[in-house]
C-alpha cells in the first residue's frame, strides 16, 4: 500500500462534526449567557473567582478544540502557549507599566505569532508525531522560563506578582466581580468570532483538512497555510486566556504552567466534546471542579479518583458533553411530539 | 447637697458600668473563624503532583490536631483543621487558599508548603490580613515584616543554613578552595547567596560554582568536572535524588574533599543509604530538628512525646520520614500560639503572639534549639548544630550556631 492510499483509506483521527452541530441554538445560548450574567450577582467572591477561573480555561479549551475539532490536529503543548501569555500580560503589566486590558491583545498577537511558527515545521508531522511534537514544547516551557537571560524580565523560578485592577469609573464591584464581566465579555467576543470563523470559508477549509486532507488539496484548500493558521488562531486564544489567567491568579511561575496543564486542558476538550464548542465551558468545569470533588472522596488517593471518574465519564459517554446535549435534545422533542 | 451627690454619684455609674463592659469585651475576642467551641485552622500541602510526597506533613499535622482534640482542646475549643490539595500548582494554591478564607473561613492560613505556592498566595493572604502562618519553605524572603506583616517563616532559611557552613568552613579550614554544586533554581540561588554573604571578602575562597538541572537524569558529568578543579571543598546544594548520586559518585572517581551537604538531604533512609553507607562517611551538614531514628532520642523526653504520639494517633506515619518530625513541629507551635492567644482570637492578636516568642523549644528541635521572634524578626528557626556522618547514623558535634540574617 503506498503512502497515498494509506492516507485515503485511513480513517480520520478526528471523527467528522457537522458545522452546525457545533453550536448551541439561540434559545439555549440566551439561557446559558442570562446565567453567566446574573449567577455572579448572588454569589460569595470565591465562587466569583472560580467562575472568572471556568472561563478562562474555558477559552483555553475552546482554543484547543478549534484546533483538534476543527482542522484536526492535536496538541499537547497548549500549556506553553497559555504560558507564553500570561507571562505577556505579567511583564507588561508589572514591567512596562501597561493597563491589564491592553497587554491581552498583544498576548494574543504574540502567542498567534508564535503558534504559527511553530505551526510551520509542525506541518511535516500528523496525528500522534504532532502530539508528541507540542509535547515537547510543553516540557520545555517551564525551563526556558526560569533561563537566567530572560530573568530580569521573568523573575526566573521566583514569578512575577500582578497587581489586580479595580473596577474603572468607580463602578461599586469588587475586583473579583469586575474582573468576572471584563473575562466573560472578552469570552462571549471570542466565542462568537470563533464559530463564526468555523462557518466561513476558513472554518470550511480547517474542517474539509480534518475530514480529508488529499480531498481538501484537490478542492484547491492551501493546506499548508490553514493548517499553521490554524495553530495560529488556537495559540493566540489560548494566549489571551493565559493573559487573563495571570491577571485573576496574581502571579504567574514557570511551575504554574508544566506539562499536567496541558493535559487538562486536553482533558476538558474530550470531556467537553471534540469539536463542540459550548463543550469547552463544560470541560473547563470538568478540569476544575472534579479534582476537587475528588479530593472531597478520598485525600489520599484524589488521583486515583479522579481516574476512575474519568474512567465512567470516557465510558458512559465518549463523545462528552455533546452525547449528554444531544440525547437531551431528542428527549425534548419526544415531549413535545407527545 | 443632694444635687451634689447625685453629680458625683452618675460619673462612678458611667465608670463602673465602662469597666465592667470592657473587661467582658476583654475577655472574648474573635475573628472569623474561631468561637467559643472551635477555631478554623486552613492548610494547603501537595497532596498529588510531583511534591506528593510532602502531603505526609498534611497528614501528621491532621494527626496532631486529633490528639489535641481528643484531650480537650486548646482553652476549651476544638481545633478543625481543613487541610487542601494544591499539587504544588501555584494557581491551584491561590484557588484553594480563596476557598479556605472566603468559603470555610478560617482564622488563619498555617503551613502552606512550597515556595511558588506562598509567592502566589502573599498578596492576597496580606490584603485579606489572614496569618499566613508558618510557611514550609526555606526561602528567605518570609521574613519580610515591613511589607508583609501578615507572613511569617518557621524552619531555618537555605540562607541562614548557608552562612552557618561559610562559618565553619572560616574557622576549621581558612585556606580551603570551595567547590559548589547547586541546584538551578530558588533553592539553589538562595542557598549560594548565603554561602557567599557568610563568606564576606573571603568569597574568593570559592573556585568554582556548577549548577544542574532537575530534569538532569544524572549528574555525574558535573562531579567529574569538578574534580577537575581541584577543589578540596564540596559544598553541595542539592535535593535528595541528586545527592544520593553525587556521594555514589565521587566514591567511583575516588574523589574526597570536604563533604558539605544541604540540610535537605540528610535523609538516612532516602539518601545515604541508597548512595551506601560506606560512601557517606565523614560527609558534614547540620541539623535543627531530632532524628526519629537516631538510638540517642531514645530516652529523650521529648521524643518519647512524639513517638507516643505515632504510636496512637499515627501508626501508619514513618518515624523515618523527616516530614513527620517537621509536620508534629509546626502543629505543636502553632498549638502553642493559640494556647498564648487565649480567648483574644484574632487574626492581630495571633500574628502578635507568633511574633513574640522567646526561647520556645517543640519536642522534635534539638537541645538548646530556640525559637525566638520579634516584630522586627519573623525568621523563627535560625539556629543548627553541625553534624558528621559516622557509622550509620549522624554525629552531633559542635555547638549551636546561629545563622542570623541581617540583625
Amino acid at each position: 500500500m503506498s503512502a497515498v492510499e494509506e492516507v485515503v483509506t485511513e480513517a480520520p483521527a478526528v471523527e467528522a462534526v457537522p458545522k452546525r452541530a457545533m453550536t448551541l441554538g439561540v434559545g439555549t445560548s440566551l439561557v446559558v449567557l442570562a446565567a453567566l450574567v446574573l449567577a455572579p450577582l448572588f454569589v460569595k467572591n470565591f465562587i466569583i473567582f472560580q467562575m472568572t477561573m471556568l472561563l478562562i480555561y474555558g477559552l483555553a479549551v475552546l482554543a484547543l478544540n478549534i484546533l483538534t475539532g476543527g482542522s484536526g490536529q492535536f496538541s499537547l503543548g497548549q500549556s506553553a502557549f497559555y504560558a507564553v501569555g500570561a507571562y505577556t500580560s505579567a511583564i507588561l503589566m508589572e514591567h512596562v507599566g501597561m493597563n491589564y486590558a491592553l497587554t491581552l491583545p498583544i498576548a494574543g498577537i504574540i502567542c498567534f505569532g508564535f503558534g504559527f511558527l511553530f505551526g510551520q515545521p509542525a506541518l511535516r508531522l500528523s496525528g500522534v508525531y504532532l502530539a508528541l511534537a507540542t509535547f515537547a514544547l510543553a516540557t520545555a516551557m517551564p525551563q526556558l522560563l526560569k533561563l537566567g537571560y530572560f530573568e530580569h524580565w521573568t523573575g526566573g523560578v521566583q514569578g512575577l506578582v500582578v497587581t489586580k485592577p479595580d473596577a474603572p469609573f468607580g463602578l461599586p464591584m469588587s475586583q473579583d466581580m469586575w474582573l468576572y464581566y471584563f473575562t466573560l465579555a472578552i469570552t462571549i467576543g471570542i466565542y462568537i468570532a470563533s464559530v463564526n470563523l468555523l462557518r466561513s470559508r476558513s472554518g470550511r477549509a480547517f474542517m474539509a483538512i480534518r475530514d480529508n486532507e488529499i480531498a481538501a488539496s484537490a478542492m484547491g484548500v492551501d493546506v499548508a497555510l490553514y493548517k499553521t493558521l490554524a495553530f495560529g488562531v488556537s495559540a493566540g486564544i489560548t494566549g489571551v486566556a493565559g493573559g487573563l489567567g495571570a491577571i485573576a491568579v496574581q502571579f504567574v511561575a514557570p511551575d504554574g504552567y508544566t506539562i499536567t496543564l496541558a493535559i487538562s486542558l486536553f482533558l476538558g476538550m474530550v470531556v467537553g466534546g471534540v469539536g463542540w464548542l459550548p463543550g469547552s465551558i463544560v470541560g473547563s468545569a470538568f478540569i476544575i471542579f472534579v479534582p476537587n470533588i475528588a479530593e472531597g472522596i478520598s485525600k489520599g488517593l484524589s488521583g486515583a479518583v479522579f481516574g476512575v471518574l474519568l474512567f465512567l465519564v470516557i465510558f458512559l459517554v465518549p463523545h462528552g458533553a455533546r452525547q449528554v446535549a444531544i440525547v437531551a435534545q431528542q428527549m425534548l422533542g419526544k415531549l413535545k411530539k407527545n | 447637697m443632694l444635687a451634689i451627690l447625685r453629680t458625683t454619684a452618675f460619673p462612678a455609674a458611667v465608670v463602673a458600668f465602662v469597666f465592667t463592659s470592657s473587661s467582658a469585651l476583654a475577655q472574648k475576642k474573635y475573628d472569623t473563624g474561631a468561637t467559643d467551641t472551635e477555631i478554623k485552622i486552613g492548610h494547603i500541602v501537595p497532596y498529588s503532583g510531583p511534591a506528593s510526597a510532602y502531603g505526609v506533613i498534611g497528614k501528621t499535622e491532621e494527626a496532631y490536631f486529633k490528639m489535641i482534640n481528643e484531650n480537650g482542646g486548646i482553652n476549651g475549643r476544638k481545633i478543625k483543621f481543613i487541610s487542601y490539595d494544591d499539587a504544588y500548582s501555584p494557581p491551584k494554591a491561590v484557588e484553594q487558599v480563596r476557598k479556605l478564607v472566603e468559603s470555610d473561613e478560617v482564622l488563619v492560613v498555617f503551613n502552606p508548603l512550597g515556595t511558588p505556592s506562598n509567592s502566589a498566595i502573599q498578596k492576597y493572604l496580606n490584603a485579606k490580613k489572614v496569618p499566613q502562618l508558618f510557611v514550609a519553605t526555606g526561602a528567605t524572603k518570609w521574613n519580610d515584616p515591613k511589607h508583609f506583616p501578615w507572613t511569617i517563616g518557621w524552619q531555618p532559611s537555605y540562607q541562614s543554613e548557608a552562612q552557618i557552613y561559610a562559618k565553619f568552613l572560616m574557622k576549621e579550614k581558612p585556606d580551603a578552595r570551595i567547590a559548589v554544586l547547586y541546584q538551578n533554581d530558588d533553592f539553589g540561588k538562595d542557598y549560594l547567596k548565603g554561602l557567599k554573604d557568610g563568606l564576606g571578602a573571603k568569597s574568593s575562597m570559592i573556585v568554582t560554582e556548577e549548577s544542574y538541572e532537575t530534569s538532569e537524569p544524572t549528574i555525574d558529568n558535573h562531579i567529574v568536572k569538578l574534580k577537575t578543579t581541584g577543589a578540596d571543598v564540596l559544598v553541595d546544594i542539592s535535593t535528595p535524588k541528586f545527592a544520593a548520586q553525587t556521594i555514589k559518585k565521587m566514591a567511583e572517581i575516588e574523589w574526597k574533599p570536604m563533604h558539605i551537604l544541604s540540610n535537605v538531604s540528610i535523609s538516612v533512609g532516602s539518601v545515604i543509604k541508597p548512595a551506601g553507607h560506606e560512601n557517606a562517611q565523614g560527609i558534614l551538614s547540620a541539623a535543627y530538628a531530632k532524628d526519629g531514628t537516631d538510638p540517642q532520642w531514645d530516652n529523650d523526653p521529648g521524643m518519647k512525646k512524639f513517638f507516643a504520639f505515632l504510636d496512637k494517633y499515627y501508626p501508619e506515619g514513618d518515624r523515618l520520614n523527616s516530614s513527620v518530625v517537621y509536620g508534629y513541629g509546626a502543629a505543636q507551635t502553632l498549638t502553642r500560639i493559640l494556647e498564648l492567644c487565649g480567648d483574644d482570637l484574632t487574626r492581630a492578636n495571633i500574628m502578635r503572639q507568633a511574633a513574640n516568642l522567646k526561647d520556645y523549644t517543640p519536642d522534635t528541635l534539638l537541645p538548646g534549639i530556640k525559637i525566638n521572634t520579634s516584630s522586627t524578626d519573623f525568621a523563627p528557626i535560625e539556629q543548627l548544630q553541625m553534624m558528621r556522618f559516622k557509622g550509620e547514623k549522624w554525629d552531633l558535634f559542635g555547638d549551636i550556631i546561629s545563622g542570623e540574617l541581617g540583625h
